[in-house]
Parts: structure tokens; C-alpha cells; sequence
């Protein structure tokens, strides 16, 4: 038999169903990995105490007969998700000493369904970056390196250290946050899966707000099947989160499982050809829309003529947003406080103390943006945008099922490339933020490597709700692209 | 649209921020880059387009008026940066208060 940590999430779960192996040993072997990783700096805390605790009862479980669907499954959580008991830090100083009451409805379904919390991993501070850089626990090493150069590259972000950690085995399966690529973006850098949900699939109650009209939880695996069976069990109603949607959960892992697109319409949008994207992805981009048409899809161009301006509306609305969210940091109820002589000199040391660069330049962008005079100018500006990106996704899913378009700019790039310059970081998430901004779905596939190689990515973004045909698409896309090869050298 | 130092300034006290005086420069210079690039959304028409605040099509649901938690004053104040204060030490979940710095003389 394969080693336990090569084994894909329905693989594990089929070996602990047979008995052929426990869920302790399966935890004693991802904890080990976790060792050996260490240097990756993919993890914030772990818990190697919680996890032995839940595999072994996991394994009572089973015995009795009562496993449930991720039974014994070890899994890393973004550290945006409160963890009851668990410090839970958002990668930000200001959250310094926080230890949840309370666990999210995202990990409580997790748990529900047995899985195995190994610990919690990095992520750009509050979830606001493309590189994992802005932590304050210093940055993520991605798994992959350029052939023949040792420089360490990034694993994309926000969520960099749930990323990693799946691409470098230590666990089959991670959470993360989406709100303008988070989830898809670190997925192509790492050659991994990663699906965004619909906006309300996934209950938003417990996570760490960044902007709450563009958040959503989402899985990180190894296969489109485990990210299909994690979102399983993370979905659903939850009447905490007014914004849940009231919505039957389908079975997604049967659409994975289902990779038949025979007459399935691949729209191809055609402002994704924007200037900045490698030619190797543009390149793999056209071998995608191949393989899904020799897989029986037909594929058809389409427009989205906003797409442009998805990304400086995103620019406003995520920091206004976000300004708004994190008024609550205020050194009174939790984390951080810095003394002040009175209580508004206390309120701007802690914050000013607790935040860190690029998240104090989005609170002031934010505060800006809705302050007297301003409002109307940018805030309801960008609002209207998005209204006609929406109306660009309705009127393209009017002639297809499914869009294929790259899921980033460029592979993996260099730790501290493109720190100089906000907007040139912005531009890595120009193929994801449009859906974002549109509340849909979208997936990322590794699809190939680039000449330095580096895997590249290609996203899969479906119709509200639709994530069954999504799923199947991606499936189709995964078995003709083939992808199999690891990282190496981390 | 240009931020100057004192404009920055403004926000960053309007934020609750401190930010010191040798950022300010820097900082003004890289929101106006940001905010100089936003500036293209002034290329499209959208008089007639309504503004979209939330992706979801559902209308936010109604509940019952009813009390469906509470009785956790303990968990709610374990955080407290500043300690907690209980009304009834002996039964924490009876009630308390966050401490913050004297506000009235």
C-alpha cells in the first residue's frame, strides 16, 4: 500500500471503511509531515494534541459503526475560522492572545462529519493579499521551486499556508476563504485543486470578517473528487449567517465522480486575453478549451465586456468593507491593547500597533471611499459596476454552462517580488475577482507545468448554485489534463 | 484624485489609526497611486444601473422575537484585554462589564 499521507481523501476514507489502517495511524503520519514540513512555515498553531484526541475517536466511531462521511480525515483550517479553544490570530497582531469561545459553522460541519483538525495554517493578515506575505507570522513557502534555482517562491494568498500544506502531502485536505481569488489563485500556484462555492453555499458564522458581501469558505484538495466530498460537509443552510443560502445541499461527490460533458457549452470569454498573462498560460488556456472539446464539450466565445473594470470596482468595495468590519479591533473586547492616556489615544495605539501595512492601507483606502462626499463618487460607483458584471455573467450563461479561463496572470512568483507596488500585486487576481464580484462559483485545476516548471492552473466558473455542473466539468478537465507530477526539492 | 499628507491625516483619525508622521508621505503617495487607477471606472456610463449590494437573490429572512442565547456572560468577557469586572464573582455568567480607561473625570 501506497504511504497513508499519499492517499487522496476518498482513498483514506475507503482504506479506514476496509480497516485496513486507523485513524490514529492516519493522524500519527500527516503530525509527522507537519514535523518534517516545519520550515515551510505553512502552519500558525498546531494541534497535535486535539488531533490524536479526534482520531481516536474517530476510530470508536467506526467501531460502533457510526462514521461519518470524512471520518478520520486529517485536515488543516485557514486561521481565519474560529477554532473554540483553539487561538485563532487571522495572521494579524491585533487578534494577539484571542482564543475563541466559539467554533464556526464551517469546522463544526467538519467535525460533524469526523474529520481531524491537525492545526491552523497562515494566510495574509485578515486575508488580504495574493502572496501570503503580509502575515504577521512571516511569509509561506510554496513546495514548488523554479528547475535548477533555489530561490523560494510564494504560494499565493490569501490562504498560502492551506495551499502548501496540501501540496507539500502533509494533509489531503484544507479549508480556506475566498473573497477575490484566495482560494483559486494559491490553488494554481501550488498545482493543487481549490473551489469557491457560491456566495451562500458555505455558512460565512465564525469566520473572520474581511469583506462580507465577497467572503466564502471553500476546500483546497488534491483532486476535484476530495474537493467535492469536503464541500459536502462544509455546505448547507445555517440560519447564523443571514446570507446562507436555504438550499438543499446535492450530492457533489457523484458530480466528481461523473466526469461526462458530452454537449456541455464552455464559454470562452474574450476579454480574458488581457495584457501581463504569460504566454505559456494563454497557451495552456487553448489546450484547455482542447481537451474539454475532445471530452464532447462545444466550446463557444462569449463577452464580458466589464470584466476590465471588475478589478479597481473590487478595489473599492472589498476596503470599504473591510473598513467597516474591522472597526471592531478596538483593544475593548478582544486581542491586542496598547495603553493610551485616554480611551481614543488607546483605540489608535492598539490599532495602529495591531495592524499591519497592507491592511492599514486598506482600512484608510476603505475610510476614505465612504467618507461625507465621497460616497457616491466611489462607493455606489462601484456598486453600479458590479451590477453590470453580474449582468455579464447572466447574459453569458443565457449560450453556456460553464466558463474556462486562466485562474492567474503568471505561475509562482519570488518571495518580496511585487511588494513595491499595490496595484502591480492587484493585478494577480484580475481572472478571479470578476466571479467573485458576481457571487459565483469557481474552481482551479492544475493543468500543466510551465519551462521553468511551475504548475499553472486553469479555472472552471459556473452558474449560481451550479456547482454540480461545475464539479463535472472540472473533473473532465482533471482527467484530460492528467496532472500528476510533485513538487520536489522543499 | 490625489491624497495629500493632511488628508491622510484626517482618515487615518477618522480610522482610529495611528499612523506616524514619517508615513504619512509614503502612504499618501500609494493611495493615490491606488486611487488614481480606480479612476478608469469614470469610463463607463452606469446613470441607469442600480446598484448592487448583495449577490444573493434572496430577500434577508425573517425570525421569531425570541431569545435563543444568552447566560454566557463568562464566555463573552473571556477575551477581555483589559480583565473583566463580574457583578457576582461567584457566578460569572450572571453578568459583567469590560474595563477600558477612565472617560469621565
Amino acid at each position: 500500500m501506497a504511504a497513508l499521507t499519499d492517499l487522496t481523501i476518498a482513498q483514506l476514507t475507503a482504506a479506514l471503511a476496509s480497516k485496513d489502517t486507523s485513524a490514529v495511524e492516519v493522524a500519527e503520519a500527516h503530525l509527522a509531515k507537519l514535523d518534517q514540513h516545519r520550515a515551510l512555515n505553512a502552519f500558525i498553531t498546531e494541534t497535535p494534541d486535539r488531533a490524536r484526541a479526534m482520531a481516536k475517536a474517530s476510530d470508536e466511531r467506526r467501531w460502533k459503526g457510526e462514521a461519518g462521511l470524512l471520518d478520520g480525515v486529517p485536515l488543516a483550517i485557514k486561521d481565519l475560522f474560529c477554532t473554540e479553544g483553539v487561538p485563532t490570530t487571522a495572521a494579524s497582531r491585533i487578534l494577539d492572545g484571542f482564543v475563541p469561545t466559539y467554533e464556526s459553522t464551517v469546522t463544526a460541519n467538519l467535525w460533524k462529519a469526523g474529520a481531524v483538525m491537525v492545526g491552523k495554517t497562515n494566510l495574509d493578515e485578515f486575508a488580504m493579499g495574493s502572496s501570503n506575505m503580509t502575515s504577521h507570522f512571516g511569509g509561506v513557502e510554496n513546495p514548488w521551486k523554479r528547475k535548477g534555482d533555489n530561490r523560494k517562491l510564494v504560494p499565493g494568498g490569501s490562504s498560502g499556508g492551506s495551499a502548501a500544506a496540501v501540496a507539500a502531502y502533509m494533509v489531503p485536505g484544507s479549508t480556506g476563504t475566498d473573497t477575490g481569488g484566495s482560494i483559486r489563485q494559491p490553488a494554481a500556484f501550488c498545482g493543487i485543486v481549490g473551489l469557491k462555492p457560491t456566495y451562500g453555499r458555505c455558512s460565512r458564522w465564525g469566520v473572520v470578517a474581511f469583506a462580507s458581501s465577497l467572503d466564502q469558505p471553500g476546500p483546497f484538495t488534491r483532486t476535484v473528487e476530495d474537493a467535492a466530498l469536503m464541500l459536502q460537509a462544509m455546505a448547507g443552510h445555517d440560519p447564523k449567517d443571514s446570507t446562507s443560502a436555504p438550499l438543499p445541499v446535492p450530492d457533489f461527490a457523484a458530480a466528481a465522480r461523473d466526469p461526462n460533458i458530452k454537449g456541455l457549452k464552455v464559454g470562452i470569454p474574450k476579454e480574458y486575453r488581457v495584457d501581463g498573462t504569460s504566454e505559456e498560460i494563454v497557451a495552456l488556456w487553448a489546450q484547455g478549451v482542447e481537451m474539454l472539446k475532445a471530452a464532447g464539450a462545444e466550446p463557444v466565445e462569449v463577452s464580458l465586456p466589464h470584466s476590465k473594470y471588475a478589478l479597481p470596482a473590487y478595489y473599492i468595495v472589498a476596503p470599504a468593507e473591510c473598513s467597516s468590519n474591522l472597526a471592531r479591533y478596538d483593544g475593548v473586547r478582544f486581542g491586542l491593547r496598547v495603553p493610551g492616556k485616554d480611551l481614543p489615544e488607546m483605540y489608535q495605539n492598539t490599532r495602529g500597533a495591531g495592524f499591519g501595512k497592507e491592511t492599514r492601507r486598506r482600512i484608510l483606502i476603505g475610510t476614505y471611499v465612504l467618507s461625507a462626499g465621497y460616497y457616491d463618487a466611489y462607493y455606489k460607483k462601484a456598486q453600479r459596476i458590479r451590477s453590470l458584471i453580474a449582468r455579464d455573467f447572466k447574459q453569458a450563461f443565457e449560450i453556456c454552462d460553464v466558463l474556462l479561463t486562466p485562474t492567474a496572470p503568471t505561475a509562482a512568483f519570488a518571495a518580496g517580488d511585487k511588494m513595491d507596488d499595490p496595484v502591480a500585486m492587484y493585478l494577480n487576481d484580475v481572472f478571479t475577482i470578476p466571479a467573485s464580484m458576481a457571487g459565483l462559483p469557481g474552481i482551479s485545476v492544475p493543468a500543466g507545468l510551465d519551462k521553468d516548471g511551475l504548475p499553472l492552473g486553469l479555472q472552471l466558473i459556473g452558474r449560481a448554485f451550479d456547482e454540480v455542473t461545475l464539479l463535472r466539468a472540472a473533473a473532465a478537465l482533471e482527467k484530460a489534463a492528467a496532472f500528476t507530477v510533485r513538487p520536489t526539492g522543499y | 484624485m490625489s491624497l495629500d499628507k493632511d488628508t491622510v491625516a484626517r482618515i487615518a483619525r477618522l480610522a482610529r489609526l495611528k499612523v506616524p508622521e514619517e508615513e504619512l508621505a509614503p502612504l499618501a503617495g500609494e493611495l493615490s497611486g491606488i486611487l488614481a487607477w480606480i479612476e478608469q471606472l469614470n469610463e463607463v456610463d452606469t446613470a441607469d444601473v442600480e446598484p448592487l449590494s448583495s449577490v444573493s437573490d434572496v430577500v434577508l429572512p425573517m425570525r421569531a422575537d425570541k431569545v435563543t442565547d444568552g447566560g454566557i456572560a463568562a464566555k463573552v468577557l473571556a477575551n477581555a484585554p483589559g480583565g473583566a469586572v463580574y457583578i457576582d464573582p461567584s457566578d460569572k455568567n450572571a453578568g459583567g462589564f469590560f474595563t477600558v480607561p477612565k472617560v469621565v473625570e
